[in-house]
């Protein structure tokens, strides 16, 4: 075979190589996706959003008490990762190019994003649940605090990074104070991508499973009391999966469903949301 | 453009501005001078304010590093070093060590490796250089989507979907393929009952290639296109293109983007836990059971009494934390080392 | 007076001072000296980096946003040195506005972007505010254009009427002197005649300095010329002594466009 022939096989076998890889990859997000729908859309029905946990063995029931405890933890998640993120990212864009602390925060920050989720709830173990007396919705909020401050911190420092130098200097041309400049001008041109990242971040927290382990546990009773175990939608999910219970696993797929959508449509939203960022 | 221009664009931020100024002299009295004090401590809350929110980050670190010492402290005491090589985990004896954990974390991850670089290299390929341009976007976000999906999805997937196909199709003639063989036949040996090491490493991978493959495309995504036409310039295919100018030039990066999908799969908890088996031992075969250390984690802190099998698992935490803590930390290191090259 | 002052007829808003310029250790700017009179046009004309941006950034201090920039030498106005340490930069600021090479709208509706920098430093009622924000948007000569979506963004605009809004911007905080940056340089021909006209009508109430690529523009504004080159002031007068009968032979070659 000559060294021409010989070139443009290896190209073809190449090329041909990644399209296998990309069909790999879609087939098997696909798959799971399918599965995942088949599974749980049979599981859904009003039952499942009005009915609590039901006891080992017994049949019928639904996920009402997990999807108020998810709710809760996590709103109470935003409300705390929100304000938290948003400070900081706006301290390392504005005050922090040249510090070493500031450096150091940002190194932390992209640990954190990616650190395991386990070990976070081991560490609001020891510092809430051990010292406190007990497993509580809070100490779910606050593991779940932890890994969405990194995701806003990170988005709203990128996004202020991105203000173009003029527009900041025209603020301070007018005589506006340092925090008049940051918050009515490089804060508000950056209000889509800043949402953005927060609603990133809920998306990320919505399904973590791990870090609720040890922190909020689970609770087979409606409960919206934040200080005493909460049911929640990703524990329930690994309890009843892990069951040897046909009932609980058939839940265990609507709840897993019913996380995947609104994470999926979360993500999208928050896509959509960015896009549209011209508007005022 | 002007040299001012240049250099605004270059400079970063500020420092100066007003730490510098202190309240204006009494000489001018009008509207102005009365708001510049109250400018001026309405600037100094809000640096310190900023600031104390950015510490709180920094604390939390600090503070997982910190506590998770302190709980371990016990086993650490008990058992010493050899708590990190010994292999051996069992709670009616109250001796704890850390080897199967680690093994089942560091085998399934390379697994996972092996499985999702090839698989996500092509992807990035594919989306960079061959894929009509109107898919481009539908299927770069398709991935970033599935990058989203929660780990939990694919663990329950993997439990009862994959494992059991994957015990009646693939693991018995992997076995009648490569169960004979010298040295690798072992991997293979035992009874395929689907869930174990392997399937754990396989699942494991599904989950990490959104993630290499969009960090692999980006940084793909940095290389100045008259470098690829230079090459194509001269005749190259699109795979010597890719091979011989992409990969070499975005080298740094796509280790970087390898790194962090190694720290993700260290650290995984859910798509694990579920298909791993959960049996505290090693035997040599990739198709039996095993743990990993966020498995051992999920399955065994709710029931721990306090004491030293408590105390093992904080120590188990720290182990993988510091691990991923270091690969991800050479993984940043790397990213931006490789995006800062495409300035020069 | 001394010797330096060029025109000791006029009124002087601005009078440099033996002023240097250093980009971290890059000398921007070499020992300037200049007036720059009072209701007045002043022109800098001069080659990409010869520093007339840099001597304009001066004025407010805007080069403070920036570590590593600094400037000595003394820049008098009401009798004191803006260059001092101890004189706040807001205050300057307030003072001295400026409008900049690229239309800087802020994200807020087009009544917002004029009344954000007069809250900063004045307690208005609500009529006052609208009086106040209808005449900078007339002395922008945009009124007309805008009155009938005062709550609209400012980024709705075109290019010239962001221009012009950043203008109303700059007067609307009632300024002794509005420096402008290249201000017509982003905008097409007819933007660039109003915005022109406009530099013309607002030299009865305030001082203008402006910087500018475009001779002929210099030429049909300006009052004064400076002509700059590589960090130095090489020629300052009468705008029409400078373009006729220049002094110096370099800006007689850059203006008659033999290098630039």
């Amino acid at each position: 075979m000559d060294i021409y022939s010989r070139r443009i096989l290896i190209n073809r076998l190449g090329i041909g190589l990644s399209m296998i890889a990309m069909a790999f990859g879609l087939a098997a997000l696909m798959w799971i996706l399918w599965t995942l729908f088949s599974k749980g859309f049979a599981a859904l029905s009003w039952d499942f959003f009005t009915q609590d946990t039901p006891a080992p063995g017994s049949e019928g029931g639904g996920l009402r008490n997990a999807i108020v405890g998810s709710s809760l933890i996590i709103g109470v998640t935003t409300l705390v990762s929100t304000p938290i993120g948003i400070l900081a990212g706006i301290y390392l864009a504005e005050f922090g190019s040249t510090s070493k602390f500031a450096a150091a925060t940002r190194f932390v920050t992209d640990i954190m994003l990616s650190a395991p989720s386990i070990v976070i709830g081991l560490f609001v173990y020891a510092l809430m649940v051990a010292t406190l007396g007990g497993f509580s919705g809070w100490a779910g909020s606050v593991a779940l605090s932890l890994i969405a401050i990194p995701v806003v911190v990170r988005t709203t420092e990128n996004m202020l990074r991105l203000v173009p130098s003029s527009l900041r200097e025209a603020a301070f041309a007018i005589g506006a104070p340092r925090w008049r400049v940051s918050i009515s001008i490089t804060l508000r041109a950056v209000k889509a991508g800043v949402v953005t990242g927060v609603l990133l971040a809920i998306a990320r927290v919505t399904g973590e499973t791990a870090p609720l382990l040890f922190t909020a546990l689970n609770n087979q009773f409606f409960s919206a009391d934040m200080s005493q175990p909460m049911g929640n939608l990703p524990v329930v999910i690994f309890q009843f999966a892990m069951s040897p219970y046909d009932n609980w696993i058939s839940l265990a797929w609507g709840g897993a469903l019913l996380i995947a959508l609104l994470v999926l449509s979360i993500n999208i939203g928050a896509r959509f949301m960015f896009r549209s960022k011209d508007k005022v | 453009m002007n040299e001012v221009d240049a250099l605004v664009t270059e400079a970063s931020s500020v420092e100066s501005g007003y730490q510098m100024s202190v309240p204006a002299g009494g000489g001018q009295v009008d509207v102005h001078a009365a708001k510049i004090k109250v400018f001026k401590r309405q600037d100094w809350v809000f640096h310190k304010i900023t600031l104390l929110f950015a510490l709180i980050v920094l604390a939390g670190l600090f503070g997982i590093l910190i506590s998770l010492a302190i709980e371990a402290m016990p086993a650490l005491r008990a058992f010493g070093f050899s708590f990190f090589s010994a292999n051996v985990w069992s709670v009616p004896d109250d001796e704890f060590g850390a080897r199967i954990a680690i093994y089942g974390t560091v085998v399934t991850s390379i697994i996972a490796l092996l499985i999702a670089v090839p698989v996500s290299f092509g992807i990035a390929l594919f989306l960079t250089e061959t894929c009509p341009v109107w898919l481009r976007r539908p299927l770069g976000t398709a991935i970033e989507l599935l990058a989203g999906v929660p780990s939990i999805i694919y663990g329950i997937w993997g439990l009862f979907i994959f494992a059991p196909l994957f015990a009646e199709y693939i693991q018995p003639p992997l076995q009648s393929t490569f169960g004979d063989l010298p040295i690798v036949g072992g991997l293979f040996s035992g009874p395929p009952i689907g869930v174990g090491i392997l399937a754990a490493g396989i699942v494991l991978s599904l989950m990490v290639i959104p993630f290499i493959a969009s960090v692999m495309r980006d940084v793909f995504e940095t290389v100045p296109p008259v470098l690829k036409e230079s090459a194509y310039g001269v005749g190259c295919t699109t795979w010597e293109v890719v091979w011989n100018i992409v990969l070499p030039y975005t080298r740094v990066g796509v280790i970087g983007g390898i790194m962090l999908g190694l720290g993700r799969a260290l650290g995984e908890t859910m798509a694990v836990t579920f298909v791993i088996g959960n049996a505290n031992r090693i035997t040599g075969s990739l198709f039996s059971p095993g743990n990993s250390i966020a498995s051992v984690l999920a399955n065994e802190f709710g029931e721990a009494d306090p004491g030293l099998h408590f105390s093992s698992l904080f120590a188990l935490g720290l182990v993988l934390f510091v691990i991923t803590f270091v690969v991800l930390a050479l993984s940043r290191w790397l990213i931006h080392r490789g995006t800062a090259k495409q300035g020069r | 007076m001394s010797h330096e002052d060029v025109h000791p007829a006029e009124d002087i808003a601005l009078k440099i001072r033996n002023l240097d310029f250093y980009y971290g250790n890059f000398k921007g700017l070499n020992n300037v000296n200049l007036d720059i009179a009072r209701h007045r046009v002043t022109a800098f004309i001069g080659p990409s980096g010869c520093g007339k941006s840099t001597l304009l950034r001066t004025f407010n201090r805007m080069y403070d946003l920036y570590p590593g920039q600094r400037a000595e030498g003394e820049i008098l106005f009401n009798g004191k040195n803006l260059l001092d340490r101890k004189q706040d930069v807001n205050l300057v600021r307030a003072k001295i506005g400026m409008v900049f090479q690229k239309p800087t709208p802020f994200p807020m509706t087009i009544y917002e972007n004029i009344a954000f920098g007069v809250r900063l430093y004045e307690n208005l009622s609500g009529s006052e505010m609208n009086d106040r924000v209808e005449w900078a948007l007339r002395k922008a000569a945009l009124w007309d254009e805008v009155k009938s979506k005062l709550q609209q963004s400012g980024l709705s605009l075109s290019g010239g009427q962001q221009q012009r809004l950043c203008i109303a911007r700059a007067v609307a905080v009632k300024p002794e002197i509005v420096l402008l940056d290249e201000p017509t340089s982003a905008l097409d021909p007819i933007s660039t005649a109003k915005v022109e006209e406009l530099i013309d009508e607002l030299k009865s109430e305030y001082t203008i300095a402006i910087v500018t690529h475009n001779m002929q523009q210099a030429a049909r504004i300006s009052d004064f010329t400076a002509f700059m080159y590589l960090g130095d002031l090489v020629e300052f007068g009468v705008t029409d002594q400078v373009f006729i009968k220049p002094e110096k032979k370099q800006t007689e070659d850059y203006i008659t466009g033999r290098f630039g």
